[in-house]
């Protein structure tokens, strides 16, 4: 699905990825751990793309094409989308019709997707504008459901989300996912399972999310680069009984 | 001397406003006669003023004036509690409108004002009654069909107390038009407790200058909401509503939304002053240039405590073209609160790269943006007038980027 090879990442002046290597299967859910500022978010915004994120060496592979200088909008039609941190408000541009455009011109139902996020009542407002740290979180999900990305981006999904936020942000990231498969009469489990198509890397660091979602690997970004391949659950623990003092001697 | 040239470097581009010859213009020999039904215009003149919020078949309106070039053609109210007239009219009706006829306006404020005192082709005047509640609005239209014309009008509103009122103002040339100049005086009176939206949607062409000017007197418990749409292109416009807040509690918001076209050249603000305690205003204009010039002054005036006001005027160069954003605030007494913030730039990168994320291109995401910033919901229109400026923003965006 994504390899990510020796790719060097420069914002302004300042080297902040140095060479990082990173494979992700088809419905495999990455998880990446680190502590701030060593360069986690600045892989997304690499991968996805953005302005002022300058890729000085390597490359990003999807589905088999090299996107490494390929245009946001492209990227994000041949099926990356991210859950934005801190999204701008766009004046004068309602919700509903972001999502109608997220679908890029497929028939959604916008209003049951927005029940399923608790977002009705959004739908009519500028997308962004006043919303909180939950309503902003849900919003993102409503726009990826939308779009329906094969790979999942998402930086922090428990950033400034209260508890109850969190189990619905936690079962929407599950879904999108498609990881909440249920039995149905017309197809097996194993033949739906078989079907899936969705990755997600998702930047953590409390791991709340871990409690809804099934996440097959992760890593620890350092200052930059990658170490300490090894199941989620696993890294966070360690980190949460030794601070990120073990993973560095790991790179050393 | 070069030399000093240079250090100075480049000069500030504010394009000076034009001197209008208005002997230049035709104020006589454009006359028509009574029309009795708006149905009668052609299919393109409906159109025009259809774009500037006129609906020819009159539904759900209250009234409609129709103003064409030097005489006014047609004056109709469709219920009890709001009066239609032509200014002519109203005033052998009321015995000169005394206490209202050039009582907020100086007629020899400037060039302008005078030829309109000198001489009046027309205009409307309308007036609620006590505590009527007019839900649908009244229409009116200014229009020029004359080659050279130059339109003299004077337009009274009086809001009685208690009463509620929609009026929406287009004004608007026909296709053959090329040059024409129009003059209009507007005196809005708004008694206790009364209620006025007023929108105006203009439509002119690309050689016609327009002078409008406007002077709003807002009484006790009063609410005043000014709107303003230009997004078609015009050679010059030149207006600066005042609005006078002179009651107790009186209220006014003065939106605008203008767009200039190479081409354009449009100095437009407004001004409120706070004369009375417990009074509340704002001032937000939203401005884009795709060549033209946009000059945007915004004056809050607090002369009297507890006042508040608020300014907004953001700015969007698309491509080429001038903003000049001049927010103003003056305060005569401690314990006014007056606060402004202004913008002038392009369409932020952020913004546009959220939208390339869900797969926009990027034309297509700063497009969607410029739209969204000319959205007029702020404006607390009726919805059928809602759906036409949506539409004629579509299709001045379509025309503009």
């Amino acid at each position: 699905m994504l390899q990510i090879e020796d790719l060097h990442v420069n914002i302004g002046q300042t080297k902040v990825l140095r060479g990082v290597n990173l494979e992700i299967d088809r419905n495999e859910t990455f998880i990446l751990f680190g502590p701030n500022g060593s360069g986690k978010t600045t892989l997304l915004m690499a991968l996805m793309g953005f302005g002022g994120y300058e890729i000085t060496q390597g490359k990003i592979i999807f589905r088999g094409e090299d996107i490494t200088n390929m245009p946001v909008h492209e990227r994000a039609k041949l099926g990356i989308g991210m859950s934005f941190q801190r999204p701008p408000t766009i004046h004068g541009l309602k919700t509903r019709h972001l999502v109608q455009m997220c679908a890029g011109g497929e028939d959604v139902d916008v209003e049951a997707m927005a029940r399923e996020v608790d977002l009705e009542k959004f739908l009519d407002r500028d997308i962004n504008s006043g919303f909180s740290g939950g309503e902003i979180k849900r919003s993102e999900l409503l726009q990826l459901m939308a779009q329906k990305p094969k790979l999942l981006l998402f930086d922090e999904p428990e950033s400034g989300v209260d508890l109850e936020n969190m189990k619905l942000i936690g079962k929407m990231v599950r879904h999108l996912l498609q990881q909440d498969l249920q039995p149905r009469e017309d197809m097996s489990m194993k033949e739906q399972k078989a079907q899936r198509d969705s990755s997600g890397l998702i930047i953590t660091h409390t791991g709340y999310i871990l409690d809804y979602i099934n996440a097959d690997r992760g890593m620890v970004m350092y200052n930059g680069a990658l170490c300490c391949s090894a199941r989620p659950r696993d890294i966070l623990d360690h980190i949460s009984e030794y601070g990120y003092e073990e993973c560095v001697r790991c790179l050393r | 001397m070069p030399e000093v040239k240079k250090k100075s470097g480049k000069k500030p581009m504010t394009r000076n406003e034009e001197d209008i010859d208005i002997t230049s213009y035709q104020y006589e020999g454009a006359e028509s006669g009574l029309m009795q039904d708006l149905t009668q215009l052609d299919e393109q003149e409906r159109k025009q003023l259809l774009m500037a919020g006129v609906d020819v078949s009159g539904k759900d309106r209250s009234g409609t004036f129709l103003q064409m070039d030097h005489s006014s053609v047609h004056c109709s109210t469709c219920i009890p509690g709001v009066e239609v007239l032509n200014i002519h009219q109203a005033l052998d009706k009321y015995d000169g409108l005394k206490d209202y006829y050039w009582q907020a306006v100086d007629p020899d404020k400037d060039k302008y004002t005078r030829a309109v005192a000198d001489k009046t082709h027309g205009g409307y005047f309308i007036r609620t009654q006590k505590g009527a509640k007019v839900v649908n609005p009244v229409q009116s239209c200014l229009f020029i069909k004359g080659e050279k014309v130059g339109q003299n009008v004077h337009n009274i509103i009086i809001v009685e107390e208690d009463s509620e009122l929609h009026i929406i103002t287009g004004c608007a040339v026909s296709h053959q038009v090329e040059s024409a100049l129009h003059m209009g005086i507007s005196e809005i009176y708004i008694k206790r407790g009364g209620k006025l939206s007023f929108t105006m949607v203009h439509n002119w062409g690309e050689e016609v200058h327009v002078r409008p000017r406007t002077v709003g007197i807002v009484e006790e418990n009063g609410v005043f909401l000014n709107n303003y749409i230009l997004l078609k292109p015009v050679r010059s416009a030149q207006l600066y509503p005042t609005l006078y807040l002179n009651g107790k509690g009186a209220v006014a918001t003065s939106n605008s939304v203008i767009a200039a076209p190479p081409g354009s050249y449009i100095n437009s603000g407004s001004r409120v002053v706070l004369n009375a305690p417990d009074t509340r205003a704002e001032i937000v204009a939203r401005t884009i240039t795709t060549g033209g010039t946009i000059i945007n002054p915004g004056h809050l005036v607090g002369n009297a405590v507890p006042s508040k006001g608020h300014l907004e005027c953001k700015g969007l160069i698309l491509q080429d073209g001038i903003i000049h954003a001049i927010p103003e605030l003056e305060a005569s007494v401690a314990g006014v609160e007056l606060s402004h913030e202004a913008a002038v730039g392009k369409v932020a990168q952020e913004e546009i790269e959220y939208l390339m994320a869900r797969g926009l291109d990027e034309d297509e995401a700063t497009s969607t943006i410029v739209r969204g910033f000319l959205n007029v919901d702020i404006m607390g229109l009726p919805q059928e007038l809602q759906e036409a400026i949506d539409q004629t923003i579509q299709e001045a965006g379509d025309e503009m980027f």
